[in-house]
């Protein structure tokens, strides 16, 4: 699995091994094509999100008519009225029953209404979505790339000002909580300097009509770059020890004794060895990176998915929480998968499926 | 004389007319035989390493020896000690001093409004007049605690599934791995919104909801460690002895993952503490009357525009601080406990 390298601090070239241990292991299903067991695996994946997810909302003591009617409203209910909503709520339904119901719909696609938006949950999350995946697709592409240019010049000049500079800056913004560093960009950039506006998708005011493309992008500009400055630190410490690794090795020295330079020798043979466990990194970041949007979306106010995810947590609205969680695990499956099939076309040795025992 | 690398490989070997290096400690002219009622007990364990080789003797020895590290801050090792009791040194007494300012930190002082930092308020003061510095600690004190319990269940849960992956068969080890799979699947954020929001929010929900998510990525590593562990000859003796699980779990496996758990327990706290500001600053955590830096900070959001950075810097500097600490006492403990870099 692509999310096996975030472990690499504790000790991954043993895991390594034991991965391809196992997956020698006798006892397997009888083998069907790989598109086919990754549809297996999604579909598992998929069944045991949705009805953890549904268990942990079901759970709740927060009473969804109370948090969404609103205190005074409800004192003021009568009983029927009351009892009217609860039923629309689907209050007094035992868990298996809504859930079956609930899982029979998504499976003709239907996941739902969400109670705090008025309206079908795909529909919620098509639109939101929309908006957060420009965000993370910024960011997520900024963040590889710079991650990687620095973790390739850390690891080339290793113990070395450039290294100890890019190792201080990773070592500074792992630490750093996410959210803090958006509002610290936004009280610099935007209430000190006013280079960038202070929040939203579009600017305030405007009827959704006349908002060009322009707006859209100066909006995104401030939020993706706190996204992708926290993003970057993982990827770079990472591609620094494998840069580490390709230098020390054999035929890198070999390069080297023929009077290559360094920059050389990353250049053609560092790089190409650094594609697979960069592409791992990659993918594997999409769930952070996910995570980080929910924060940032908060501070700047942004329309996506994570801002939703929070407005449909604390207003009790429980199909959209389930839809959203569903959609964030689908995102990171999907990059995983995105990551094993690239592998196989990057690296013909891995090529036919067998993506899951070579990393 | 503070000593270094290259002084610790140089054989020592006693000259004639040189210092010896136990002179200080045994300074009679008959070290040889010492008597142990002359010498007191911190002495001769202060010397005793080299006492041997005090005496002038009429060849060198044979054996070779490192040299052995004698001034209190010589080595590595000890000053990584050093450094690393002083980071803990100062956890503790920003949880004791967050513990005590507590009260202080909910004092109202409505004639000292909305203060840029000074010397009577070296963080600034808030819109009631509370004093930053006081919540600010008083918050850490609630992250750090948070942090503990999150630390210490996850860190079980962890070694739990570690030993049933390890000790129950292909069909357990299936299962960990994909349960691992599963819960790393989705948005660590999200699984946080969920869990807390399953427990009413508040404080129980996010205690429990970070305490309860951290697993995964440390029993891969246990998981990992124990599989290599299973392939050992020595498991294979104890299992074909009849020795049975539990004490092939208890003798054999702990020891074998203890450096790898203490670590990751330490390891686990930065994280910790900053998913329970998160989750807090998002509103599913800690109620606004607690002091936490993640409610300090989502209060300070409506200031911002007003230009009252203190509000929002200095806090989360101090969350910064506590984390880069917390993630030196770690790699502190790493260094020390890792047999590899014993000699570093």
């Amino acid at each position: 699995m692509a999310q096996d390298n975030k472990n690499n601090s504790y000790g991954g070239a043993r895991e390594q091994a034991d991965a391809r241990k196992a997956s020698r292991r006798p006892a397997r299903p009888p083998r069907l094509p790989w598109w086919a067991r990754e549809l297996v695996r999604f579909a598992l994946l998929m069944a045991a999100t949705s009805f953890v997810t549904f268990a942990l909302v079901s759970l709740s003591p927060i009473d969804p008519v109370q948090a969404n009617v609103g205190q005074a409203a409800y004192a003021s209910m009568t009983p029927e009225r009351r009892a009217e909503m609860a039923a629309y709520w689907g209050a007094d339904t035992p868990l298996l029953e809504r859930y079956a119901a609930w899982a029979a719909g998504a499976l003709t696609g239907n996941l739902g209404l969400s109670l705090r938006f008025n309206a079908p949950v795909t529909e919620v999350i098509a639109q939101r979505a929309a908006s957060s995946l420009a965000l993370m697709a910024t960011a997520w592409v900024l963040a590889g790339v710079i991650g990687l240019a620095l973790g390739v010049a850390a690891g080339a000049c290793r113990d070395r000002l450039p290294d100890r500079l890019v190792r201080a800056y990773c070592y500074l913004i792992s630490a750093t909580p996410t959210f803090w560093l958006a509002m610290v960009a936004l009280m610099v950039f935007a209430v000190m300097l006013g280079w960038f506006p202070l929040g939203f998708s579009a600017p305030i005011g405007a009827a959704a009509s006349s908002v060009t493309l322009a707006d859209r992008a100066y909006h995104l500009v401030l939020p993706a770059l706190v996204l992708s400055v926290t993003g970057v630190a993982n990827i770079a410490l990472h591609t620094r020890e494998k840069v580490v690794d390709v230098l020390q090795s054999d035929y890198a020295r070999f390069a080297r004794t023929r009077g290559e330079g360094t920059w050389a020798v990353v250049r053609r043979h560092g790089l190409r060895n650094l594609v697979m466990p960069a592409l791992t990194l990659q993918f594997a970041s999409i769930s952070e990176i996910f995570g980080g949007s929910v924060l940032v979306e908060q501070v700047f106010s942004y329309p996506g998915l994570g801002q939703a995810a929070v407005t449909a947590g604390l207003g009790g609205d429980a199909p959209l929480l389930v839809g959203i969680a569903l959609a964030s695990a689908a995102l990171v499956f999907a990059g995983n998968l995105a990551a094993n099939v690239l592998y196989g076309v990057v690296d013909p040795r891995v090529r036919g499926g067998a993506s899951h025992a070579v990393r | 004389m503070p000593c270094d690398k290259r002084e610790k490989r140089t054989l020592l070997r006693p000259r004639a007319g040189a210092p010896a290096p136990a002179a200080r400690g045994a300074a009679e002219p008959s070290p040889v035989a010492p008597k142990p009622a002359a010498g007191d007990a911190a002495a001769t364990a202060s010397a005793c390493p080299a006492l041997p080789f005090a005496a002038p003797a009429p060849e060198p020895p044979l054996t070779v020896f490192h040299a052995p590290a004698r001034c209190a801050l010589g080595g590595n090792r000890r000053r990584t000690l050093a450094a690393l009791i002083a980071a803990a040194t100062v956890l503790v007494a920003v949880v004791v001093a967050g513990r005590i300012l507590a009260p202080a930190a909910q004092a109202t002082d409505f004639s000292q409004v909305n203060l840029a930092p000074c010397p009577a308020h070296p963080f600034g003061t808030d819109w009631m007049g509370r004093d930053m510095l006081a919540r600010t600690l008083a918050g850490l004190a609630t992250s750090v605690l948070v942090g503990l319990a999150a630390a210490v269940v996850s860190s079980l849960i962890a070694l739990g599934l570690a030993a049933v992956a390890a000790l129950g068969g292909h069909r357990a080890d299936a299962a960990v791995s994909w349960l691992i799979d599963l819960v790393m699947g989705i948005p660590h954020i999200v699984l946080l919104i969920l869990v807390s929001y399953a427990l009413g929010r508040g404080a129980v929900g996010v205690t429990v909801g970070v305490a309860v998510t951290h697993w995964p990525s440390l029993a891969r590593v246990l998981r990992a460690e124990t599989l290599q562990l299973r392939a050992q000859p020595y498991l294979a003796h104890a299992r074909a002895l009849g020795v049975s699980r539990w004490r092939i779990f208890a003798d054999h496996l702990v020891p074998y993952l203890l450096p790898q758990y203490v670590v990751g327990l330490v390891l686990m706290f930065p994280h910790a503490i900053l998913h329970e500001a998160s989750v807090t600053f998002l509103g599913f955590g800690l109620p606004p009357e607690q002091p936490a830096i993640g409610v300090i900070l989502s209060e300070a959001m409506s200031y911002l525009t007003a230009g009252a950075w203190w509000l929002a810097v200095f806090p989360g500097l101090a969350l910064l601080a506590v984390v880069l600490l917390f993630d030196r006492v770690g790699a502190g403990i790493r260094r020390l406990l890792d047999a590899r870099t014993v000699q570093e």
